[in-house]
């Protein structure tokens, strides 16, 4: 059961472009709204003519104003081809802000890691810790000098707190000596692709900190691999599913009548994981559910964000049929 | 509509020994929390709502530092982090419940249910009596079914100790004798001095003295919701008045109604006295009498209260008498009016 929170209109107030990628919206509600550090916003968008449901962190809040970020993916599921085809004066469906990935307050110290458009909750979040005067740094990774967002803002607001790493110049962020420095107690937050996450989670266990204090959001749109099109084969019910580049495959199954429950939809419930049967390719796991070691093992991936690279996949999904559970009826079985 | 109570405030929640290592409820500013102690005796404040299916948390049980929930067995840190989930490997990354700022301090567990940024330990309401050796005493905590500003007009006007409490604190010579109010942006304070008048029974015992007597009255107020009295009385002529009350007997009689729903309060209170300070015997007279005291003002502010909602759209007409509380309500107001204009954020909810 998920609360339903109530959907309103926003109206599209302005456009700007942070960077050749990333163009930062800001959208008037009707109401004014709470809006913690670390909050999203979902957006009722169109994808191919059906409904659908994306989430935007939010950068910046006043009251009914609410700026979000998004980026221009150059394979989209179809919510950055939407974001980026609104005009100043459209109005589109939201609801209202939600916070899965609170600040914790009182630590004393937080380090907060962005990688590429993952810089939007942390924008949030730098700003409310430097009011606070809480003891922070920002590490802020891009692919290029010209891919970071809100540089200036940043450095205006943190002055030598922020560092930035630029990938095209063959830096990289040192994980291990930043996670090294942290005294006892401190956070760190982190928004960015898989791969950066998946080093820094790994950085953290390895130094032998308390997981409770490593703090991430995901979006699971990004994974070891390009998302490219793939088959789910579906021995159960007779079907191979095609599922398209930009295109989940728990968009690709719902579409073709597989049922699969989900909740989520960014690789954190659970509820959409499917068995495995065979693999032709390498499965692609964008979700934080399933562990490392289930992840090896392969049996199970998480639909609504995890892909194929390769061929195709095998899946056994949970329909039984009715006659599966209770025994044959009596009267059925006198006929026989 | 604005509400009744400001957010962004510390409010006492539970004496100290009230917490420990059980689940203790405590519904704060409407709030549902669960209080309890750390193993290394630090008290901690979780919204009292499981992540997963909002079963009371306090239905569950604790283990080491953390709560699990008597449901599923989800288990949350004292700040909040889920640090348990029943069959899986990993832990969901949004699974948190709201952690409150709460503090120990002066004999009470404080806690601050609006913004947790703004949350300073220094916004605490100073009572140093409560932890000084040079006062005694103890209180205890009466659930009165009142907004927790009727009991802030109860004792920000004294006079109804004339008539609610006439056979131990109050007499006629009190509600007659002229009272001064003064007032800050988040105090008020009204003082009132009664010279050369028996002092009424449980004064005279006090004291130990049956003759003339000079009695102070002093009530300071801190929004939004503590006050502290200074009463006391001394040998008429002794010097009180002028500043020496040491002739006589002082007490701190500390209040406060903590807002736990826009129609019910917690209402702690206690007595230090600066006198005869080894004397346990006099320390549970004195709770005791206090008990009998707030007994009488629970049943007027209850009724008070009934007779209120029967009637929503009156509106007082406020007495001379009431300075006190008009200042206190002003004072009060602000703090709403100052977090309606800005919104806070409230997190994860």
């Amino acid at each position: 059961m998920s609360a339903e929170t109530e959907w309103t209109r926003a109206t599209v107030e302005g456009l700007r472009d942070l960077t050749p990628t990333i163009r930062e919206i800001t959208l008037r509600l009707p109401m004014a709204v709470a809006c913690a550090p670390g909050s999203h916003l979902r957006v009722g968008i169109a994808v191919d003519g059906r409904a659908d449901v994306r989430s935007y962190s939010v950068v910046d809040h006043d009251r009914s104003v609410v700026r979000i970020a998004v980026k221009r993916q150059p394979v989209s599921r179809g919510g950055s081809a939407y974001m980026w085809s609104l005009h100043v004066g459209d109005t589109i469906r939201v609801a209202a802000p939600r916070c899965d990935f609170p600040l914790t307050h009182g630590a004393s110290h937080y380090l907060l890691i962005a990688g590429g458009v993952g810089i939007t909750p942390m924008v949030a979040m730098a700003n409310t810790l430097a009011t606070n005067g809480a003891s922070l740094r920002l590490v802020y990774a891009a692919r290029s000098a010209d891919e970071f967002a809100y540089r200036d803002d940043l450095v205006a607001r943190l002055g030598s707190r922020v560092a930035f790493v630029d990938a095209s110049r063959g830096q990289d962020i040192d994980i291990a000596g930043e996670i090294a420095a942290l005294p006892d107690d401190a956070e760190l937050y982190m928004c960015g692709p898989l791969g950066m996450m998946d080093a820094v989670r790994a950085s953290w266990a390895a130094a032998g900190r308390n997981p409770i204090r490593l703090r991430y959001e995901t979006f699971g749109s990004s994974g070891q691999f390009q998302a490219q099109p793939f088959t789910v084969r579906v021995p159960r019910l007779g079907l191979d599913v095609p599922v398209a580049a930009d295109q989940s495959m728990l968009d690709a199954l719902e579409q073709a009548g597989v049922e699969v429950a989900y909740e989520c939809r960014r690789g954190e419930c659970g509820l959409c994981a499917v068995t495995v049967v065979d693999v032709d390719g390498t499965i692609d796991h964008r979700d934080v559910f399933l562990s490392d070691r289930q992840h090896r093992a392969g049996d199970r991936l998480c639909a609504c964000v995890s892909r194929v690279a390769g061929g195709s996949i095998t899946i056994d999904p949970a329909w039984r049929g009715d006659g599966a559970f209770f025994p044959t009826p009596p009267a059925q079985a006198a006929s026989h | 509509m604005t509400g009744s109570f400001p957010l962004n405030a510390w409010y006492a929640a539970a004496w100290d020994a009230e917490v420990g290592r059980t689940l203790l409820s405590r519904t704060i500013c409407n709030r549902k929390m669960v209080l309890y102690r750390r193993t290394d005796g630090l008290p901690a404040a979780l919204e009292d709502a499981c992540w997963h299916r909002l079963v009371p948390l306090s239905i569950g049980s604790l283990v080491g530092d953390d709560v699990r929930c008597g449901y599923h067995g989800l288990v949350f840190a004292p700040n909040g982090r889920c640090t348990h989930m029943p069959s899986q490997e990993t832990i969901n990354p949004s699974a948190c419940v709201r952690a409150f700022p709460v503090v120990e301090r002066h004999r009470f567990v404080w806690v601050w249910p609006g913004d947790p940024a703004l949350a300073d330990p220094a916004l605490i309401p100073p009572l140093p009596w409560l932890d000084d050796p040079e006062w005694a005493g103890d209180g205890a905590m009466t659930e009165v079914k009142a907004d927790y500003r009727l009991v802030i007009d109860n004792l920000m006007d004294l006079t109804h100790e004339t008539f609610v409490h006439g056979s131990s604190i109050g007499n006629a010579a009190l509600a007659e004798a002229p009272f001064e109010a003064f007032h800050g942006e988040r105090t008020a304070r009204v003082e009132r001095w009664v010279l050369d008048q028996p002092a009424p029974p449980f004064w005279a015992g006090q004291l130990g003295h049956d003759g003339p007597a000079d009695r102070w009255q002093i009530i300071n107020f801190l929004a939004p919701a503590t006050i502290y009295l200074e009463v006391g009385v001394a040998p008429a002529g002794t010097g009180a008045p002028e500043g020496d009350r040491s002739q006589g007997v002082d007490m701190r009689v500390i209040h406060l109604p903590t807002p736990s729903t826009d129609r019910t309060c917690y209402y702690f209170w206690a007595h230090m006295r600066n006198y005869r300070v080894h004397d346990q015997g006099q320390t549970r007279r004195v709770l005791a009498a206090g008990g009998g005291i707030m007994a009488e003002d629970e049943l007027v502010i209850e009724a008070q209260q009934r007779a209120i909602d029967d009637h929503p759209d009156h509106v007082f007409y406020n007495l001379n008498i009431d300075a006190g509380s008009m200042w206190a309500r002003r004072a009060i107001d602000r703090m709403i009016a100052a977090e309606v204009a800005a919104p806070i954020a409230v997190a994860a909810e």
